[in-house]
């Protein structure tokens, strides 16, 4: 079966350090319930294995800035 | 009693259901009777009017709280229903406890342990996740419960329970009175109530079968009294007398020991009667009717639906101090001016407070009445006291005025004025406006405006709000006055521009006219324009340097006119580059590409550099020299503008009858089974694809001959190259030929068995036959493609009226879903509780609004940097 993380259409989604995250929520002044979430079963970071209260980094297409990139949070279920 | 005010934060609310206890305690009156007034009208005691339920005449006291009409808000009273009843609204709730619960010992139907589960899981998801997680935790449990035999707690067989609607519960068929449904929603336990839903402590299931009611009070149902004397009860009213008469009646057959029957037939009366009480209109009930044979307003229909309390009084109220009527244009008006009717402007009024500075000036409108314009409606003493201005009152309110006294003064030339056309889909739907009060009785704009409102003058009417604060009227000025709307925050470019006549009146003078001094002197006065200095110092002048008299000095600017299909290339078709240098319109023909709404790249340069105050005035001048210069050289759409030369018509005669030939062609193939079909489609629709192509090559080359041999002079055409109106399309259906007719995107193919018209012979797949229409709207139709004509046209009617509420539904439903989306501070788009949706707007952080068209040419400002 085809990686479906490695589709064209799918962006790329990397795990986001310990370090990183906390330095992202520092940065918005945010917690975790803030962020938009994502479903740890979700396709696109399923090959990651990460864990709730993880953070995902997503670098995207985008019409107006040409890459943009874009955090999501873990959560199960 | 003196006024308190406590303030207090609401914390929580929870509804639940009223008990008989409650019932009892809340209410001040036991009604006893259904008669409402004695001999001398006043009220019964125990009537349903009883005064002890609040007061609606003037004069008479609450005898519960002693306060007079419109301090007391009322009160309650009851009455004992002689059999319970059930309330219609909990029928669903009833049928869930009835089938779910056992009917010997009243436990819910699932096993003590996944019980105990159940409750355990929905008192963790309210803790963790909150009441919502809660309730659809319920939801699933009553979906996912199944009829079960046999009772798991006591082993009792159950037994399968009907609804008869609306009211009525069947056992094994046998009715359960509301008696017994009462014994058995008595007998669940707190416990297994929270499975369902409910909190037992404010809602237990029994009370959802009544035993006392509720009468409400007087005033949520207060009579009218007729000119003639006649008291009109509310329909509440009404309906309550029933329930009270019918309860008595079967008091007294039950004491009187009557026959089961009639005892039966008396309660379901009364259940009929209070089921309509609260909602009447019960699917299976027949509507109860007042003696004119129109249905009683009870309280479901006084909450419910369009006309109800929720849609007509709390989200859609009345507004006072706002107009409506028919719009029409005005070219002479300013872009921010509305013209109000003189009628109008002596209704809607502006309060003025009286000080000892504009005595003077506002005793001069009281002189003046409400008659006379400019006067005043009405004076508001400093208690706040309000009196009419009459001819009667007139002398004496002019010596009353002083200081601290408000005047409201009729609407006058400048006066701050929100305008607003519905649907109002985007902020540019209400602009503020300045007053200008004219004659006649429609309201007038510029027709430059007419874009962001989406109006046209074929009926359309628009309304007309007037702020009565000075707080209201600065913030309508400095917030929505229409300079400050001139760039859409949706594409950062001009939403107001040349339309029109002024459009092609630029177009033409920018392109070859010329004037000599004295008709340009006319025409730029009569735009408006005083200042004439830049005018060279010549006999005769070209379009283009008069066109030049309106620009800053300081003015460069490079574009692209609407020929210029290239858009940067350096290359651009002759005559289609803008120039302007230092003020100068040095080369470039000025159009809708230019000038007008959306693509005016001209206006959002200005507006960006002199402001919106100049840009506004820029493009009132701009729109009157257009119109001027079309008054002084006359323009008009002849018939002749669709004249062909002969070799042109020969041209598309020939190109018709290869289409048609090509298509027998065609036909015959299929018909001789010689075609090959297209993969995945039949042989059929094989050839219609085919017949469709060319003739919609033929309709295309119609199209381009047209361009090619139409006569390049005439003002038709100079409206569809300078953008105001109209493309090539409308000519070459005018002057050659209309084309297929389609209907939901093939041609035509109903009617009658196996042909449209029976005009034709049957299973024709010519042309002609299917809708296509080979002649133009001059040379007329023929009756058969008339015909097929008015089809598509109908159909394109109906597929707009249809279409319109749609779209317009789910674009509020949008709206609606991202109303309270906000960009924060630190450039996020977060919603109401704060939750990010974009880490920088529009992933690239830009201000729509303050850009050109979404984009910010960084080249440029560095350019503009480096020079100045």
């Amino acid at each position: 079966m085809t990686e479906k993380s490695e589709h064209v259409l799918v962006p790329k989604h990397t795990k986001l350090s310990e370090k990183d995250k906390k330095a992202l929520l520092e940065k918005y002044t945010i917690t975790l319930k803030e962020i938009p979430k994502i479903l740890k079963s979700d396709p696109a970071i399923a090959h990651l294995g990460l864990q709730e209260g993880d953070v995902v980094k997503i670098f995207r297409k985008s019409h107006t800035s040409g890459e943009s990139v874009y955090y999501r949070g873990v959560i199960n279920a | 009693m003196e006024e308190q005010y406590v303030y207090k934060q609401v914390n929580s609310i929870s509804f639940g259901m009223l008990s008989p206890k409650m019932i009892k305690k809340m209410a001040s009156v036991k009604v006893v009777t259904p008669e409402l007034y004695d001999k001398e009208g006043y009220p019964v005691d125990g009537g349903l009017m009883d005064t002890r339920m609040g007061v609606i005449d003037p004069g008479l006291k609450c005898k519960t709280c002693g306060s007079k009409l419109k301090e007391c808000v009322g009160h309650f009273g009851y009455i004992e229903l002689a059999r319970p009843v059930i309330h219609i609204e909990f029928i669903p709730l009833i049928v869930n406890m009835l089938r779910f619960t056992c009917r010997e010992c009243g436990k819910v139907l699932i096993p003590k342990p996944k019980a105990d589960k159940l409750r355990e899981d929905l008192n963790n998801a309210e803790k963790e996740i909150g009441l919502e997680r809660r309730r659809r935790i319920v939801k699933e449990i009553i979906t996912s419960l199944k009829t079960t035999n046999k009772c798991p707690h006591c082993k009792s067989r159950q037994h399968k329970i009907a609804l008869e609607k609306p009211t009525t519960f069947i056992e094994n068929d046998k009715r359960l009175s509301p008696i017994e449904i009462r014994a058995r929603l008595e007998k669940i336990s707190d416990e297994d109530c929270e499975l369902f839903g409910l909190n037992p402590t404010v809602m237990r299931p029994e009370w959802s079968v009544m035993t006392i009611f509720p009468i409400p009070p007087v005033t949520m149902r207060p009579s009218i009294t007729l000119e003639s004397g006649e008291r009109s009860e509310d329909d509440l009213t009404h309906k309550l007398g029933d329930i009270v008469r019918i309860n008595q009646r079967l008091f007294e057959n039950i004491n009187a020991g009557a026959p089961e029957i009639i005892i039966e037939d008396l309660w379901d009366l009364l259940q009929y009667h209070i089921t309509t009480f609260f909602d009447n209109n019960v699917a299976q009930l027949p509507p109860a009717r007042h003696r004119s044979g129109q249905p009683l307003k009870t309280i479901a229909e006084r909450i419910r639906s369009k006309e109800g309390r929720i849609r007509y009084n709390l989200a859609g109220k009345r507004t006072n101090f706002s107009a409506r009527t028919v719009i029409s244009p005005d070219p002479m008006l300013a872009l921010n001016e509305v013209g109000v009717p003189s009628v109008i402007a002596m209704k809607l009024t502006i309060p003025e407070r009286a000080t000892t500075w504009n005595m003077e000036y506002l005793k001069k409108f009281v002189k003046k009445g409400p008659g006379e314009y400019p006067g005043a409606n009405y004076i508001v003493r400093p208690d706040g006291k309000k009196k009419r201005i009459t001819d009667e009152t007139k002398e004496q309110l002019l010596e009353e005025i002083q200081p601290g006294y408000i005047v409201e003064r009729h609407l006058m030339d400048g006066d701050i004025a929100i305008f607003n056309r519905q649907p109002s889909l985007h902020r540019m739907s209400m602009m503020c406006h300045k007053v200008r009060v004219l004659p006649g009785k429609t309201f007038r704009l510029n027709p430059s405006v007419c874009h962001p409102y989406n109006a046209d003058f074929d009926g359309d009417e628009m309304n007309l709000h007037i702020p009565q604060t000075e707080e209201a009227r600065v913030e309508a000025e400095m917030l929505m006055e229409v300079p400050t709307q001139l760039i859409s925050p949706a594409y950062g470019l001009s939403v107001i521009g040349c339309i029109h006549d002024s459009t092609s009146g630029n177009y033409l003078l920018t392109k070859f006219l010329s004037f000599d001094r004295e008709d340009a002197v006319e025409i730029l006065i009569s735009s408006g324009i005083t200042d004439l200095s830049k005018l060279p110092n010549k006999k005769m002048f070209t379009g283009k340097e008069i066109f030049s008299v309106l620009l800053p000095d300081d003015f460069s600017f490079t574009g692209h006119s609407k020929g210029c299909k290239k858009g940067e290339g350096d290359k651009c078709p002759a005559g289609t580059h803008v120039v302007i240098e230092n003020g100068k319109l040095v080369d470039g023909i000025l159009d809708s590409a230019t000038l007008g709404k959306g693509s005016g790249l001209l206006l959002r340069e200005m507006h960006s550099k002199y402001g919106e105050k100049y840009t506004t005035q820029f493009i009132e001048k701009v729109s009157k020299l257009g119109i001027n210069v079309l008054l002084k050289t006359g323009f008009t759409a002849t018939l002749s503008d669709t004249d062909l030369p002969e070799t042109a018509k020969e041209k598309i005669k020939g190109l018709l009858d290869k289409a048609n030939d090509e298509i027998r062609e065609l036909i015959d193939s299929y018909r001789s089974g010689l075609l090959e079909s297209f993969p995945g489609k039949t042989l059929k629709e094989t050839v219609e694809l085919k017949i469709i192509e060319v003739l919609n090559r033929a309709r295309n080359k119609t199209g381009s001959i047209v361009t090619e041999y139409c006569s390049k002079e005439t003002n038709t055409i100079s409206m569809i190259n300078s953008g105001a109106r109209g493309n090539m399309l409308n000519l070459a259906q005018m002057a050659a030929c209309i084309g297929q007719q389609a209907l939901r995107g093939k041609r035509i193919d109903s009617g009658f068995t196996d042909r449209t018209i029976s005009a034709f012979q049957k299973n024709d797949l010519s042309a002609p036959a299917h809708g296509f229409i080979a002649g133009g709207f001059k040379q007329g139709t023929k009756p058969h493609e008339f015909f097929f004509a008015a089809m598509t046209g109908r159909d394109s009617l109906m597929d707009t009226a249809l279409r319109t509420p749609k779209s317009g539904y789910l674009y509020r439903r949008l709206a609606n879903a991202m109303q309270d989306l906000k960009v924060e501070y630190d450039s996020t788009v977060r919603d109401a509780s704060k939750k990010i949706v974009q880490y920088s707007y529009g992933e690239d952080g830009i201000d729509v609004s303050r850009s050109t068209g979404g984009t910010i040419d960084v080249k440029k400002i560095i350019q503009e940097v480096i020079k100045g």
